[in-house]
């Protein structure tokens, strides 16, 4: 019932917005660049903001944290995306972070591996290399194979910080993209590795974190402990277009909830 | 008339030099910059710090900028693709060049041509999920990601190259010196590695050379089943290449930190390597000219 009146008023809202005009102005661009992770979510906001304005063109160009916040700095995009906190000499060069979603670290296995749960200590210790064997930790006999992602990527920032291992992580792979990560865990039955939740396929096991599933209930409340923040990137002391204005405020909108919650990830306000 | 021919030629010929021109500016851009921006991070780490330390930890605190893991990577991976892919397209060049019926030549050249063909990404692809796994049971190691790996699949890529033009230099050795071995009593084989091998060795020099620029200047492949870790070279273990270690880190490193210029460093040791290996074939090549 609830949801209903929720519906007419918004439908309400966007006819009356259509009806006076205020619903973007035509042929107007949002460019926005960065995080390959957050893909998913805002490629989905990016269609339903074209689809409620008539001749805006959203573009999304996937190249990485780090590049994203570049671009937003040097203007060559509206808005940057990151995966990862801002860093304070980011935040100096006159860059503001807004915390968009909350994205969940699924702790990969091979579906022939028996472990089903460890602790983030257990974790920690397994990247540092204090175990090495998953018998150590009631599995099979054999030695544990350590897949990571590339210095500076958005989610080996997000795992390593919250695993409290940065830089000290024995890895025996760094690879460059998430489908790589699943790729080479679902074909080593000693591998362990980290994906985004929301990436995570059939052919890998995310185990349990201190008995906690990583499921959209449990990041949303948080009691799955390995998350990172999804996080829009813009000038503290320059205005963004008004498309790009739009495009921002539709992305705290109630509307936008159903959709970043669609894309598998946890909104955050 | 004739002046309007004449007006016409010299605005061909501007057409055609400002084309030219555009190859040579690409060159010279490219060159340019990768100096400008590779030479920065040099100074500022220090030369012999970053070409011959240990340890790249470019992210932690007290940041690691040494690049001699990848540097050697680099040559033992080359060093093993060439051994490997050597003799393999150095016998299949005089196969076909001297022995082989003439259709058997046509399905081994298109076969080579197509091998040449294939994107490099493909060969990685299929080495992460057939050679890197098949090499983790045949050596029972935890993880077949290693330099054997990058090796193998660097020496099936190299070969186009080595075949192609060692097939060139044999065709062209005059037949009057074959036919002179032959009428003094020489039998095929003999002739063909007597005389043939000798008259064609600069060509076949400047096909090996080709081959390690091919090897040298791989990332896509080798990214996928090296396993990507600064590591000393060991043939079992995950290591990174100089082409891979600019690749990895390029899009996540933050833009003006002296991590990104030493990327950028990395390019410009690569260019180097890669430009001494030009001028090596140019020698070879121009050798064979005068021979």
């Amino acid at each position: 019932m609830k949801k209903k009146i929720l519906s007419i008023v918004t439908a309400t809202l966007m006819l009356a917005c259509v009806l006076t005009g205020c619903g973007g102005k035509e042929g107007g661009t949002v460019a926005t660049d960065g995080s390959t992770s957050m893909e998913k979510v805002i490629g989905a906001l990016g269609e339903a903001f074209e689809g409620e304005n008539d001749g805006v063109t959203f573009t999304y160009n996937p190249t990485g944290s780090g590049t994203g916040i570049t671009a937003v700095a040097e203007g060559r995009c509206d808005i940057g995306l990151s995966s990862r906190a801002l860093k304070d000499e980011e935040v100096q060069k006159g860059l503001t972070g807004t915390i968009l979603a909350y994205d969940g670290i699924a702790v990969i296995v091979n579906p022939e591996n028996p472990i089903a749960d460890l602790d983030v200590e257990t974790i920690a210790k397994i990247y540092t290399g204090e175990i090495t064997n998953w018998s150590e930790v009631g599995g099979n006999d054999g030695e544990i194979v350590l897949i990571g992602r590339e210095a500076n990527s958005g989610t080996r920032d997000g795992f390593e910080s919250i695993t409290g291992t940065e830089d000290v992580c024995k890895y025996r792979q760094e690879l460059t993209s998430t489908g790589d990560v699943i790729t080479t865990v679902a074909n080593n039955p000693n591998a362990i590795g980290y994906a985004s939740v929301a990436s995570v396929k059939d052919t890998v096991k995310a185990i349990s974190v201190n008995g906690v599933a990583p499921t959209d209930e449990t990041i949303k409340d948080g009691t799955y402990q390995i998350q990172r923040p999804f996080v829009l990137v813009t000038k503290t002391d320059a205005e963004l277009s008004e498309t790009a204005q739009e495009f921002y405020d539709f992305c705290f909108s109630e509307d936008a909830k159903s959709i970043i919650e669609s894309a598998g990830v946890v909104p955050a306000n | 008339m004739k002046n309007k021919v004449k007006t016409m030629e010299l605005v061909v010929h501007g057409i055609f030099l400002i084309l030219g021109l555009i190859t040579v500016a690409a060159v010279l851009l490219i060159s340019v910059y990768l100096i400008i921006s590779g030479i920065p991070a040099i100074k500022e780490i220090g030369f012999f710090e970053f070409m011959f330390g240990k340890e790249w930890a470019p992210t932690v605190s007290e940041s690691k900028f040494g690049i001699l893991p990848f540097i050697l990577t680099s040559v033992y991976g080359t060093a093993g693709a060439i051994l490997l892919g050597t003799p393999i397209g150095f016998f299949t060049a005089v196969y076909l060049a001297k022995m082989a019926s003439p259709r058997v030549k046509r399905i081994v050249s298109a076969a080579v041509s197509l091998l040449a063909g294939i994107p490099s990404v493909v060969y990685g692809l299929v080495g992460m999920l057939v050679l890197v796994p098949a090499i983790r049971e045949f050596f029972d190691i935890p993880d077949g990601a290693s330099l054997l790996a990058a090796i193998i699949v660097l020496s099936v890529m190299v070969l186009p190259s080595i075949i192609k033009v060692s097939l060139t230099a044999l065709e062209a050795v005059p037949r009057e010196y074959e036919e002179g071995s032959l009428a003094l009593g020489a039998t095929p084989v003999e002739t063909y590695f007597r005389v043939s091998v000798p008259a064609a060795k600069s060509g076949i020099a400047a096909a090996i050379v080709l081959g390690v620029g091919r090897a040298i200047g791989e990332a896509m492949a080798v990214i996928m089943v090296s396993g990507n870790v600064a590591n000393m070279p060991s043939l079992f273990e995950s290591v990174r290449f100089l082409t891979t270690a600019v690749s990895s880190e390029m899009s996540y490193a933050t833009a003006g930190s002296l991590h990104q210029q030493a990327l950028f460093s990395i390019a410009l040791v690569l260019f180097v390597f890669i430009m001494l290996i030009n001028a090596t074939l140019n020698f070879f090549l121009k050798r064979q000219k005068e021979e």
